[in-house]
């Protein structure tokens, strides 16, 4: 879904991660079980699972053990919305812009979730907490307009109810934090 | 309330029972009661009935969408077909004392009739259901559906074993020709052509697809049966592997679908482990061997050759045809491609023989269509039609007409590739060619109702920022045609419109469907056509007046509030995430143009209509002025 330029709190995209030492092998395995010529995007969904994003060592691996080009590998990675080659937060809020979810107010629902939580549409905050995306429709249209937070869904909302799901939220990862028990 | 045809008997739904006559608890666990807490709702089901020691005597099991979402969650009780819906967990206990434990009905939580006001009891007694005619959805929101043994229980793979035993290739074909069933995934190709060519196709190795690509935003009907009926599109496509030819065969469900592919992988594992699949299926002699694809987020996948490049592992472009896939499909090899409503539809056909099939529906479309219902509507969710039923049928008699008692103003009918239809043609019949005459489409059936808050130059630009989105980028008239329209759009919705930018919407748009590669950029141009067909006033006012008159586009409106109106009480002040609204307690408050951000949050809160929206320069203005005085 496309992005809005107008993030009131503009949050500094998530840098790349330190890759060096990522650990390979369980590319190694999963390149065993999954023909990577006639079945990639199924090979790259399992490994995303995994990593829960697409390290650039991980890709040159699959490459390099396959024999398919990584520029291949990469025009299937920026072909598809599954897949990311950015880390993506501890929460992730995905909040429905299908159709119905349009005329109910999804764009408030977004903007409020910005505001709240500090990350801009399809971006990671830079700590890592949160990843804030868009979707094109979960299917629950009666419940307009809905979002996802983690395994949480919620229908029915409005601006107000967005930020006080928010805050909670938020609360929640100071006390993870403040608590200290969250390596 | 016109309606094409009478119903031929024998096909209302059964009342559904737990299994050696336990009574039944049936929660509804589609995706839209889902996400209004019907898991909680089951599970409160099951402490409850354990807690009254009634786990012995009744089951509680899960039921695919039932249908009405608006009313979610919702459970339905087995003795009598009792239907409690909107449910709150304090509401379980009730339900478990007075009526399992009882044995009385709780008459305050019933289903209210908005039309009489009346409780209705029996969900089959309910004017939403009552006014439809269920095939593809027979057993969604029946059976549950991670249970084989209930969808044997009512029929399931009867069609199949008559299929593979008792009848040729030849035969099957005909009796889908004769059914009069076309492609239900919008484009309405008769599918029996469709399996003949593929059948006659030369090759020994030959595939078949379901289509479960549904990408359609605010379409849920493919996604309905594949999470709540898996095994009617398992056997649709074990009807269609003998008819065509092919002992493999491939269903490509969309990734934001994840229940729908565990719920298939489930059927599918159920129905190889009974014999129903795979070698001498059914001890026919016949094999059909079924694979699950997942998606990986692309729109134009459901474009046929784009979805069988995504199936070969590649980017999923479309190309050229012909070759069409009944020739040259997936790995060059004769395919057919069905979506999975079509599929669903194929065990009924040849379970009830074509000419009952062919009975539902007008002279130019058969059978039944089923349509998800959703946007300003009464009763969202999903239904299913005889072809042929007018738009008012849906959405006044089954729909129950616009929430809020406010006025229809448009339906938005096939998604990004459809159109918008006005107040003037909701007597349009609902089949392909109809629809295509109003300049929208049948489409996948998704159907959003907009009301007069809805600004038809925003859904317009809603609509193609997808498809710009979606564009795969092979062909030039999609990939930068769809993104000049939507600049000239943006402005259009921003109040930066420029006279002449509707005639240039028109002729790009015509270009654009000329002369793109597939489907998806052929179509992309009909939310913008549609709009300027019936709501041309619309967009002058915004290009020639600045002015909104949804009163949703917020570069055109301000919120002001109505000092006669305010009564101080300060809530929308606190409300206000930006400090926009001040004031005294008990003195009219002011909203400050500069920071207000147009969240709603004040007007949202206001318990006295005081906070107003306006649009046009002349009227902000007043208004910003009456504020302060």
């Amino acid at each position: 879904m496309p992005r809005r330029e107008a993030t009131p709190a503009p949050a500094e995209q998530a840098a790349a991660a330190p890759e060096l030492d990522v650990d390979l092998s369980r590319v190694h395995e999963l390149v065993g079980e999954i023909d990577p010529h006639g079945n990639l995007i199924a090979l790259l969904q399992r490994t995303q699972e995994h990593y829960g994003y697409l390290p650039e060592p991980v890709v040159d691996e699959i490459a390099r053990l396959s024999g398919v080009p990584a520029s291949r590998i990469y025009g299937i990675i920026t072909f598809y919305a599954q897949f990311t080659t950015v880390p993506t937060g501890r929460h992730k809020c995905f909040v429905c812009h299908g159709t119905a979810c349009h005329v109910a107010g999804a764009t408030r629902i977004t903007e409020a979730l910005e505001q709240e939580l500090a990350v801009g549409d399809g971006e990671t905050r830079a700590d890592l907490e949160f990843t804030l995306g868009s979707v094109a429709c979960m299917g629950a249209c009666s419940q307009a307009p809905v979002m996802r937070i983690d395994d949480d869904t919620y229908g029915n909302l409005s601006a107000d109810e967005t930020r006080k799901i928010a805050h909670k939220l938020l609360e929640q990862v100071a006390a993870e934090q403040g608590g200290g028990s969250d390596a | 309330m016109p309606e094409a045809s009478t119903a031929p008997e024998g096909v209302k739904v059964e009342v559904s029972a737990g299994a050696e006559g336990r009574r039944r608890v049936s929660v509804c666990a589609g995706t839209a009661c889902v996400f209004a807490g019907s898991m909680k709702i089951h599970d409160e089901f099951v402490a409850r009935i354990a807690e009254a020691g009634l786990q012995d005597q009744v089951e509680v099991s899960i039921i695919g969408c039932h249908g009405l979402c608006s009313q979610g969650p919702l459970a339905v009780v087995s003795d009598g077909d009792t239907y409690y819906p909107r449910l709150k967990l304090k509401d379980v206990k009730t339900v478990v004392e007075e009526h399992l434990a009882g044995g009385d009905v709780v008459e305050k939580l019933l289903y209210v009739d908005p039309s009489t006001g009346e409780r209705i009891a029996c969900s089959h007694d309910i004017p939403f259901y009552k006014a439809q005619h269920r095939i593809a959805l027979r057993d969604v929101g029946v059976i549950n559906p991670e249970s084989l043994d209930e969808y044997l229980a009512r029929g399931g793979y009867e069609a199949a074993r008559k299929a593979l035993t008792t009848m040729t290739p030849e035969q099957l074909v005909q009796e889908v020709l004769d059914s009069g069933l076309r492609g239900r995934g919008g484009a309405g190709f008769p599918t029996g052509m469709k399996w003949k060519f593929a059948a006659a196709s030369p090759g020994d190795t030959k595939y078949i697809i379901c289509n479960g690509d549904e990408g359609d935003p605010g379409a849920f009907m493919d996604a309905s049966i594949m999470d709540g009926d898996p095994h009617a599109v398992l056997e649709g496509m074990l009807i269609g592997s003998y008819a065509i030819g092919a002992h493999d065969g491939y269903i490509y469900v969309r990734a934001e679908y994840p229940l729908a592919v565990k719920r298939l992988r489930l059927a599918i594992a159920a129905a190889e482990e009974r014999g129903l699949l795979g070698d001498d299926a059914l001890g026919s002699g016949w094999s059909f061997h079924l694979k699950i694809k997942e998606g990986a987020g692309a729109f134009v996948c459901g474009e046929e050759t784009a979805l069988i490049a995504s199936i070969e592992g590649k980017r999923g472009m479309p190309r050229t045809r012909p070759p069409f896939p009944a020739v040259s499909g997936l790995w060059g090899k004769p395919t057919n491609i069905n979506n999975v409503e079509t599929w669903a539809n194929v065990p009924w056909i040849v379970a009830n023989g074509a000419t009952v099939y062919a009975a539902f529906g007008g002279d130019a479309c058969k059978g039944t269509k089923a349509f998800s219902l959703a946007g300003k509507i009464v009763n969202g969710g999903l239904v299913e039609v005889p072809m042929g039923s007018t738009l008012r049928h849906v959405i006044f008699d089954v729909g129950g007409g616009i929430k809020g008692g406010k006025a229809f103003k448009a339906v938005q009918l096939g998604g990004p590739s459809g159109g918008c239809v006005p107040a003037s043609l909701l007597d349009t019949p609902v089949d392909y060619e109809s629809l295509a005459a109003t300049g929208a489409i049948m489409g996948s059936g998704g159907m959003v109702v907009a009301d007069d808050s809805t600004c038809m130059v925003d859904l317009a630009k809603f609509f193609l920022q997808f498809t710009q989105n979606e564009s795969c980028g092979k062909c030039v008239p999609c990939r930068l045609g769809t993104k000049r329209m939507l600049e000239i759009l943006t402005r259009i919705t921003e109040g930066n419109g420029e006279e002449g930018d509707i005639e240039r919407l028109e002729s790009m748009a015509l270009i654009i469907k000329k002369t793109s590669l597939c489907g998806l950029g052929q179509t992309a141009p009909n939310p913008v056509l549609t709009t300027i067909r019936y709501f041309r006033e619309e967009y002058r006012q915004h290009i020639d007046e600045h002015r909104c008159p949804a009163l949703s586009c917020e570069a055109l409106i301000a919120y002001v509030v109505d000092a006669d109106a305010c009564t101080g009480c300060t809530l929308c002040a606190k409300k206000c995430p930006v400090d926009a609204a001040t004031g005294t307690k008990k003195a009219p408050h002011v909203i400050d143009q500069a920071l207000c951000i147009r969240c709603d949050a004040c007007r949202a809160a206001c318990k006295f209509d005081a906070v107003k929206v306006v649009s046009g320069p002349e009227e902000i203005a007043a208004a910003v002025r009456a504020q302060h005085t």
